[in-house]
């Protein structure tokens, strides 16, 4: 048994590209997957491609056996029963707390009453860091760009994912707290891990080398 | 109109009732053939009652007396009660088996079950090895009489970390977090932490590999005399039955009663473990009568799903299920 036995989750967006190069070197072509925007099953390659926040959810359940993913997205989907093993190194960034650049209205808020209303798309990250810090945040969750949230008054502060900085400085948002950095991780799951244990070691040792 | 059942619950009609109970049949025979006589425990139990144990019920309520009463997580806690105040006077060894309802907290959207069918079996007062591999080859017997193919029995040790631990003299007071990233499966984080022990290469090197080592009996030459225990249950295996062992150095177990081999059940064509179970050798000893005991639960719920899963994949490669290659033609793939 070897890599053409398992199926691998590749999450599509920002570590789409670096991810592809990593499984090149266990010998998947992946010129198909690089050259089909639209297509999401690459039987020939074993891949299957999705949104990066869906891959632990396939893997939990065994619908792929291996899948690459942010560590931001296990951090939030903490409970999810994947094995995690192996960091990365690519993708790299960063879960920050932010709000409007000059005072900090966040602070004030939580001064004068008592509470701080946080946006983001990671509420559980969220809730743990401000629990954590002893501050009392009222999350609100949203789906889009969460820039807007502070800019228009719905909240003073969001936690979201940066790499370079440049979304939240264009929207004149400035970084107040660094809550976690991330890379890509590979993940397992739990019954393959066992049953296919040759293929993923085999994989395991050739992503480990570099 | 909708009237839901709540989350994680759901009505089972007779399609579903009629498979259901031909497997829990068949595991009956096999457990009755093996001298595990069926038992039933309350639903609800005491909540004091059940303390003991350490486990942590999902479900309390109160009686209209005031009682705390709880919902059991698991058969294997009520059977120590029985066990130990029902037969405080019988010589052991004792065998139970069981097909009850358990209940356990859910997550939303999960497709958790928050009551699921366990058919189970309990040996008292059968000491390792010898109890150990009783159960393993009822297990498997059981399994064979249900017609599921594919399976295989993980089979590891949760007092071995801790032993290693113990002889590489890495306190007790600084091993939280390590220990926290295995149970959570967490190896980035596993490496991390035990870099942070400032122990020599190999050590380190050691206690990175144990964990992730699973495999034929050749697994057990990484962790030396620690495994001595899982070499002596292998020895006393049936031949049909050490086939089906994949020894996993890295099994562990959530619930704080188990005390040494643990084992968990999988198939190619599901993606969770089909059921587990393991040895307790100090559990009886909290409700007044120290025996050991080994026991294991199946999900029959999930059982039924590996046989289904089966039945698709069958003819169709011996990958099964939705992880198959293009070669086998499965489901996804066409």
């Amino acid at each position: 048994m070897g890599v053409s036995d398992l199926t691998i989750a590749v999450p599509r967006g920002a570590l789409f590209a670096g991810t592809l190069d990593r499984l090149e070197r266990l010998g998947l072509d992946t010129a198909e997957v690089r050259a089909n925007d639209r297509k999401l099953l690459f039987p020939r390659a074993g891949i299957v491609t999705m949104r990066p926040s869906d891959v632990p959810t396939y893997v939990e359940a065994g619908a792929a056996d291996l899948g690459i993913t942010g560590k931001d997205v296990l951090m939030e989907q903490s409970e999810r029963e994947v094995y995690e093993l192996l960091d990365l190194g690519y993708g790299e960034c960063r879960m920050v707390l932010a709000t409007v650049a000059g005072p900090d209205l966040a602070s004030e808020a939580l001064r004068r009453l008592g509470v701080m209303r946080v946006a983001t798309k990671y509420p559980r990250i969220a809730a743990n860091w401000l629990e954590s810090t002893g501050r009392q945040a009222e999350i609100v969750e949203v789906k889009g760009s969460v820039e807007l949230a502070p800019l228009t008054g719905l909240v003073e502060a969001i936690v979201d994912l940066t790499a370079t900085g440049t979304t939240l400085r264009e929207n004149g948002l400035v970084i107040r707290e660094e809550i976690a950095t991330s890379t890509a991780r590979l993940i397992a799951n739990p019954v393959a891990h066992k049953l296919k244990a040759a293929a993923i070691d085999g994989v395991l040792e050739v992503l480990r080398g570099g | 109109m909708i009237h839901p059942t709540p989350s994680g619950t759901r009505d089972v009609l007779p399609d579903e009732m009629r498979e259901l109970r031909a497997i829990t049949e068949r595991l009956r025979s096999v457990f009755e053939a093996a001298g595990y006589g069926e038992v039933y425990t309350p639903a609800l139990e005491y909540e004091s009652e059940l303390r003991p144990a350490g486990v942590s019920p999902a479900y309390r309520m109160f009686d209209a007396h005031g009682d705390v009463l709880v919902l059991r997580s698991d058969m294997t806690v009520p059977i120590a009660r029985v066990a130990a105040t029902r037969y405080g006077g019988v010589a052991p060894p004792l065998r139970f088996a069981y097909f009850a309802h358990a209940y356990r907290g859910v997550r939303a959207h999960r497709g958790q079950a928050r009551e699921f069918l366990q058919a189970g079996i309990e040996l008292i007062g059968s000491p390792a090895p010898e109890g150990t591999a009783e159960a393993l080859a009822v297990l498997c017997g059981a399994l064979d009489a249900v017609g599921l193919e594919g399976y295989r029995v993980g089979l590891g040790d949760a007092g071995l970390y801790p032993a290693l631990l113990d002889g590489l003299g890495v306190p007790a007071n600084v091993r939280g977090p390590l220990l926290h990233h295995l149970v959570m499966r967490d190896f980035v984080g596993v490496e991390r932490e035990i870099a942070r022990l400032g122990l020599d290469a190999d050590a380190a090197a050691l206690l990175l590999r144990v964990p992730q080592t699973r495999g034929g009996p050749e697994a057990l030459e990484v962790a030396g005399e620690a495994v001595d225990g899982m070499r002596a249950v292998h020895a006393l295996l049936a031949p049909a039955v050490a086939e089906r062992v994949i020894f996993d150095l890295g099994l562990l177990r959530d619930l704080d009663y188990y005390t040494g081999a643990v084992f968990d059940v999988y198939d190619p064509a599901l993606g969770v473990p089909i059921g587990g179970g393991g040895r307790y050798d100090d559990l009886l000893g909290r409700f007044g009568r120290p025996l050991p005991a080994v026991g294991f639960a199946l999900n029959v719920e999930r059982l039924h799903m590996a046989l289904m899963g089966e039945e698709r994949g069958a003819g169709q490669g011996e990958a099964g299920g939705a992880a198959a290659g293009e070669e086998s033609g499965a489901g996804p793939w066409e």
